[in-house]
């Protein structure tokens, strides 16, 4: 069955397949991105889960928010786990007309751009019939706000305080949706809680696309942004208005930015909501703050210029 | 013996039982000694005698995760592996087991790096000796071939439910030919037909598998999975032994003995060497010498009751171990015999000889040390030296 584009949000189907009563904290994105994807892909599926925040405050035995059946292996092997799943039903349905299913990965960001690069890296080069969509709250958030290779530049996180040396995190993010072409994959795109039209259809297109694809999702993250929880979709829709997080999508050869941002809006708008940013503000560190306003501008050139040639 | 005579190494052999197991699902990453294994089933599936996927995954780590998702989802998995390969594996070794996945796999015993080595010790066998996998130990490439078929019926037995680990010595086993009976594949298949998946993935029925699990219900889990491990597979692996005794003429048994009822010296030792103890054994109770010689297919869960049994005329028990354990009692074949007697009624006197470490050869010579060594601790009536080690340089 073909998953169906909606054109607005009173076309979201009403079913839902994650239950209320998780411990997800209040504010939190990944609700968003669980419940749209439920939506979005026709039954029947399984999901596959890397240790993580969803993980652990959804299925706290013997409670589950679980309403299609759900797997957890380790934090590392979310996607080779899911290889194996989408390998055997292909092979009993060959081999005994068992009936398939639609495989989907969840993962954070430590799970996918960390410990879980090379088994997403191995699922994607040998091709496997799955959708992998990392929720990227930009840090390991589980285990106490600790940097990640998707934490942004300057952020503080427990292990890149803002110190009076070294005022946060001094790398940059790696980019997982081209990493994720690289591997000559179909279909790859980014997400943000603030465009749910955007995001839902970007599920749809995946579910329905053959083959490895990956969705990026940004999830807001009062807990370890430090901001107030009821301002999490602006938080969200700055990061995309500011450029910080274009919205875009890969598919079968052409790049196509989904939301353009035509006058952006000062990063300092999306900074100073968030504790994690806040010390970019202040006078000493502006050399920090003008590297990565240069670093955004750079990335949405260069992905403009993509989005020119893979028209 | 019932079956076809075929000359095939070990790897080959066990490659060829994954194949008349119809196993649904190979995930492997090549790892020397057992690259064979993996090879021989590739080759099998690529020629279309075997209806499997092959999953070519990037580690060791991903092997077996991608098993544990295969096998949740009903399939047969096999997959294979040595050393450093089981190494990386060990996180999986758990969750493999409590998750109560049903894969099977060859381990081609090899010795952990470093130095790296790549030959023959116990030290992987012995790292998953916790984990929850029951374990055999072939002493030929006829068992390792036989234990691979009988493997599967245990695992996926429904009061079973734990995977299997197949051990047969890296090189010495894994790469050498042997002469063997196989069955031929109408029986394999009367024996071991399709799995049948117990609780197996199915959106019809959805299932948690593997949650958050904290202090309020773990250590219950825990408790039913060694009470299913301890009581549940030895009486399965004895009635699969049985079945399979039946159809193919060989009959296996926990423990192997020789001689143990009128000796009062024995040698116990694992895997292929067993033979060599055998051979020299039989060679000296030709000239009289009350030797006996204990060996184990059944490692894990470890059969307690038939060891006590079996050394119950003994005054003086040798230990060998491929393995060492640094800093502990003794190596891990040794820990496990001294605290199974610490309680029998009769317990000889122990001592621990370390022994093959890395494909070292042992030789006749060594074995012979070793009862010379168990005569002098008989005579003395204690032991002063617990571990020696034979085959060292000067």
């Amino acid at each position: 069955m073909e998953a169906k584009p909606i054109k607005t949000l009173k076309d979201i189907p009403r079913v839902e397949q994650f239950a209320p009563g998780h411990r997800l904290c209040a504010g939190c994105g990944i609700p968003q991105v669980v419940r749209f994807t439920l939506k979005a892909v026709p039954d029947p599926k399984v999901v596959v889960n890397a240790t993580g925040c969803l993980e652990v405050a959804t299925t706290i035995f013997p409670y589950t928010s679980w309403k299609v059946p759900w797997v957890h292996n380790a934090f590392e092997n979310a996607a080779a786990t899911a290889s194996g799943v989408e390998a055997a039903i292909k092979m009993l349905e060959k081999k005994y007309g068992k009936k398939r299913y639609k495989v989907i990965v969840f993962g954070g960001d430590g799970g996918t751009f960390d410990i879980g690069f090379q088994a997403l890296s191995g699922m994607l080069e040998r091709g496997h019939d799955i959708m992998y969509i990392c929720y990227d709250n930009e840090a390991y958030m589980n285990t106490g706000i600790q940097r990640s290779g998707a934490t942004p530049k300057g952020a503080h996180t427990t292990t890149s305080p803002a110190g009076k040396v070294i005022p946060g995190k001094q790398e940059k993010k790696k980019d997982l949706i081209r990493i994720a072409i690289a591997h000559g994959i179909k279909y790859a795109a980014t997400m943000n809680p603030a465009y749910p039209v955007d995001m839902y259809n970007k599920i749809v297109k995946a579910a329905n696309t053959p083959g490895p694809t990956v969705l990026h999702y940004f999830t807001p993250c009062p807990t370890g942004w430090y901001f107030d929880p009821s301002r999490s979709i602006e938080v969200a829709r700055l990061a995309v208005q500011t450029r910080i997080w274009p919205l875009y999508e890969y598919d079968n050869g052409k790049i196509r930015i989904t939301v353009p941002v035509k006058k952006p809006k000062p990063v300092e708008d999306y900074f100073k909501l968030q504790g994690r940013f806040r010390h970019l503000l202040r006078p000493e560190n502006r050399w920090l703050l003008e590297e990565i306003k240069r670093d955004i501008e750079e990335n949405w050139k260069e992905l403009e210029r993509l989005a020119e040639v893979y028209k | 013996m019932k079956g076809k005579r075929v000359g095939l190494n070990g790897d080959t052999a066990v490659a060829f039982a994954a194949k008349q197991a119809n196993v649904d699902v190979v995930s492997a990453y090549p790892i020397t000694p057992q690259t064979i294994i993996v090879e021989t089933l590739a080759k099998y599936i690529n020629n279309g005698e075997l209806d499997a996927a092959f999953i070519p995954v990037e580690s060791e780590h991903s092997a077996l995760s991608a098993a544990v998702g295969a096998s949740l989802a009903g399939a047969r998995v096999f997959t294979a592996t040595a050393s450093q390969g089981l190494a990386l594996m060990y996180e999986i070794l758990w969750i493999a087991a409590g998750m109560r996945t049903t894969i099977v796999m060859a381990l081609g015993n090899r010795a952990f790096s470093p130095n790296i080595n790549i030959h023959c010790s116990h030290d992987d066998a012995y790292a998953a000796r916790d984990t929850g996998w029951i374990q055999f130990f072939a002493e030929n490439v006829q068992e390792a071939y036989d234990l691979t078929l009988q493997a599967f019926k245990v695992s996926e037995d429904h009061r079973v439910l734990f995977p299997s680990i197949i051990n047969l010595d890296g090189f010495i086993l894994t790469h050498s030919l042997e002469g063997l009976y196989v069955l031929d594949d109408k029986t394999v298949e009367e024996f071991l037909p399709p799995k049948k998946p117990y609780n197996p993935i199915d959106p019809e029925a959805p299932k948690t598998y593997g949650p958050l699990d904290l202090y309020d219900w773990y250590m219950e889990h825990k408790k039913l999975q060694d009470y299913h491990f301890n009581n549940n597979v030895p009486p399965v692996i004895k009635e699969v032994f049985e079945e399979y005794a039946e159809i193919s003429g060989r009959r296996y048994t926990p423990v192997k003995t020789m001689g143990v009822e009128d000796a009062d010296i024995g040698i116990m030792i694992l895997g292929s060497s067993a033979g060599s103890v055998r051979h020299v054994v039989r060679q000296l109770r030709e000239k009289g010498k009350k030797v006996g010689v204990i060996s184990l297919t059944q490692y894990r869960p470890f059969p307690k009751k038939e060891l006590v049994e079996a050394v119950k005329n003994l005054q003086v028990l040798a230990v060998m171990d491929r393995s060492i354990s640094f800093g502990s009692p003794g190596a891990q074949l040794y820990m496990d015999v001294a605290s199974t007697l610490y309680n029998a009624k009769h317990r000889p006197l122990l001592f621990n000889v370390i022994y093959g470490l890395g494909g070292r050869d042992l030789t006749p010579v060594h074995i012979e040390g070793v009862v010379e060594k168990a005569e002098e601790v008989l005579k003395k009536g204690e032991v002063e030296e617990e571990q020696i080690w034979v085959g060292l340089k000067e």
